[in-house]
């Protein structure tokens, strides 16, 4: 299996590896990434045992699904159990919000459909005459595509349940909490196309915090961390772009436009996390209509604690690894998740389920 | 109703005239042609009989076949219900022998797609000269199946039956072909992610590729097993547990073909966990490894077959794969179904 695109030629990776030895401090550093998409690769292809010991590279908020807070799932049924169709992306079906989840709706008999896009949702909503609600999760990847759907085409019976969150403003919350020890940020390739290195720099001025850019191939994580360690070594912290064939300085400036457009940021709730200014979206006051939280006035739903013993707080927030719980693989597993961690395929706990996690062979 | 295709009705299930037409004109004539006992299928009669080989061991199994969409590139549920038998039974290192076929099939089902599917059965069973012994139709009312159900039971006689346990430290791990082309193939044809790709399922008989290989290296064979559903990381992981070994698995050693790799990265599917319909996982004794990929390259079903792996004792049970930038980690057993990442 020789990926033609794949860039993961075993001899750079090896030369990489040396590098980070090299630049790696003596005393331990904790790196954290917040990309599911990261954690799925680093863990696929092994490269924790390209690390030194002195150096973990954790996993923090990247799993949308999992960062989506209770409320927002609860919301979600309570639309379905008024008779409008629900769709959503099928990672999210079997997240658990308050003790019950979409896919415990659908089997109670409430009209839950699995998309792959907000489009599909259009097509649905077209073919219906009944009302449909697309729950619109994810990080500025899959917001632009939000915007351009409602921006072309809105059936009168289609509507928005807003979920989109924004990841700067996630990462300088992480760095305000106590005990996260952070030493370095890896950031999201693909987020960073959308919004371009400087999207990073407001968020993480004055706080002296190294950011590399990385992609998803393993040599483009090994150079990124490479990167990570040099600032650190240098005590030069800047936003750097370790990943320059993608991602540019300004970003996708037409889907931020597209954003822009329709939404503005707002403070909005992350799970395990908590209320972060700036860190999502609602509508422009000329798309509230399409709001589907005001449509079916399901009312304001507090936001509650999460499941005793579960400590996806502390691994969403970079302070804890997944083997780090108690429950982690015991009462807790992918076939009988307790926390969100465990469900989406980004969560960290998923992730090193399924591939034995930090455990070097 | 202007639609004048002939249906299945309820009454192709009944046991009356209606059925017997069916069968004398529809299977007879494409399944009867290999009866290989006193009283064979033609006769309609409650069970057939068989003129079995003195030698060797009976190997018996049966497998039921519901696949989405029924017709699919490279071939249709009739071709994989015959592969799927005759191919256990080719691991088992049995030649099929005879099979036997049930069909479930929803009222309203076209007759011209049953006579497709029956000529692509029958097309496999060619492929390997078994026989059909016996069979069964029934008809379901319309909307309490999808489309059609076939059931193949099979046994066939091997010199000395092959188990999927026995592998010992140091063997071999062979694979018969590229991974991932069935599983990738259906995901693109049900067309949810309106992808398309020129991909085609992999179904095959392979009989008639391990024949040889059986024949000329013997003992030497250790074990084999088909990687059908949860792929080859399945397949792999249970023959680990069963014989308490490890195996260890060069990534860049495994053929894939590169439109598979390209689907699996667009939808987050390992290319691994999904199923083949016309693949082997041979494991031989570290000596025989060079023959045997000789052995299976002679056959067209063969071409890509590659040496993937070894037998080691480092994690008894577990599977080892090699990443091809120089990484280690376990290939662990699929949950379920491969679900795509969408975010």
């Amino acid at each position: 299996m020789s990926h033609p695109f794949r860039f993961s030629d075993p001899r750079r990776a090896r030369q990489l590896g040396d590098a980070i030895r090299l630049l790696a401090p003596r005393e331990p550093v904790k790196l954290v990434h917040v990309c599911g998409t990261h954690e799925i690769a680093i863990t696929r292809h092994g490269l924790r045992r390209f690390l030194p010991e002195t150096v973990r590279l954790l996993e923090g908020p990247g799993c949308p699904v999992c960062v989506t807070p209770p409320a927002d799932i609860e919301t979600a049924i309570r639309i379905g159990e008024r008779g409008a169709i629900v769709c959503s992306f099928g990672d999210m079906l079997r997240v658990p919000g308050f003790g019950r989840s979409l896919d415990a709706a659908r089997a109670d008999g409430c009209d839950v459909r699995t998309v792959l896009s907000a489009d599909e949702a259009v097509r649905i909503a077209q073919a219906t005459s009944r009302e449909v609600v697309f729950f619109a999760v994810g990080f500025e990847t899959t917001a632009p595509m939000t915007a351009a759907v409602i921006l072309e085409r809105v059936p009168p019976n289609l509507s928005i349940l807003l979920s989109h969150k924004r990841i700067p403003p996630a990462m300088a919350a992480l760095l305000d909490l106590p005990d996260t020890g952070i030493a370095g940020f890896l950031a999201p390739g693909h987020v960073s196309t959308i919004i371009g290195t400087a999207a990073y720099e407001p968020w993480m001025s004055g706080r002296r915090m190294p950011v590399v850019v990385g992609g998803f191939e393993p040599l483009d994580i090994l150079y990124a961390v490479a990167l990570l360690l040099r600032q650190i070594r240098d005590r030069r912290p800047s936003v750097e772009n370790g990943y320059p064939r993608a991602v540019e300085k300004n970003g996708n400036l037409a889907a931020q436009r597209l954003v822009d457009e329709v939404f503005e940021p707002t403070a909005v709730a992350w799970r395990g996390i908590g209320i972060l200014p700036m860190s999502g979206y609602r509508f422009r006051p000329s798309f509230e209509s399409l709001d589907a939280r005001a449509r079916f006035n399901v009312g304001e739903i507090p936001d509650s604690h999460d499941d005793a013993g579960c400590r996806c707080p502390e691994v969403l927030t970079a302070r804890a690894v997944p083997s780090d719980c108690s429950l982690f693989g015991t009462r807790c597993t992918p076939l009988s998740p307790v926390g969100p961690c465990m469900v989406g395929a980004e969560g960290a706990c998923a992730i090193w389920f399924r591939y034995d996690g930090e455990r070097t062979l | 109703m202007t639609d004048r295709e002939p249906r299945i009705t309820s009454l192709h299930g009944a046991g009356g005239e209606v059925m017997d037409q069916l069968l004398s004109r529809l299977v007879f004539p494409r399944l009867a042609g290999r009866a290989s006992g006193r009283i064979p299928l033609s006769a309609g009669d409650d069970g057939a009989t068989l003129d079995l080989p003195r030698d060797g061991e009976l190997v018996f199994t049966t497998d039921s076949h519901i696949v989405k969409p029924i017709f699919f590139p490279g071939g249709d549920i009739g071709r994989l219900a015959a592969s799927g038998t005759l191919n256990d039974l080719a691991v088992m290192g049995a030649r099929p022998f005879a099979l036997s076929l049930a069909a479930v099939i929803e009222e309203g089902f076209p007759i011209a797609d049953l006579e497709r599917i029956l000529d692509s059965f029958a097309a496999a069973l060619d492929d390997v000269g078994a026989a059909v012994a016996c069979g069964d139709t029934k008809v379901m009312p319309a909307g309490d199946l999808d489309g059609i159900v076939l059931t193949t039971s099979g046994i066939g006689v091997a010199r000395r039956a092959i188990s999927d346990a026995a592998l010992r430290v140091g063997d071999r791990i062979l694979v018969t072909g590229t991974l991932g082309d069935h599983g990738m193939a259906l995901l693109a044809a049900r067309g949810e992610f309106r992808l398309t790709t020129p991909l085609r399922s992999d179904v095959a008989p392979i009989w008639p590729m391990l024949a040889p290989l059986l024949d000329q290296l013997g003992d030497a064979v250790h074990a084999m097993k088909d990687p059908t559903r949860g792929g080859l990381a399945a397949a792999l992981n249970e023959m680990a547990r069963k014989s308490r070994t490890c195996i260890e698995v060069i990534e860049a050693d495994i053929p894939i073909r590169p439109e598979v790799l390209g689907m699996s990265e667009l939808l987050g599917i390992s290319p691994l966990e999904v199923a083949n319909e016309g693949k082997a996982i041979v494991v031989v004794v570290a000596g025989a490894a060079d023959d045997a990929l000789r052995i299976l390259k002679s056959h067209p079903l063969g071409a890509s077959a590659a040496i993937i792996g070894t037998v080691s004792e480092e994690y008894p049970g577990h599977v080892v794969l090699a990443t091809e930038v120089g990484g280690r980690r376990f290939l662990d057993m699929p949950l379920g179904d491969p679900v795509p990442r969408i975010c």
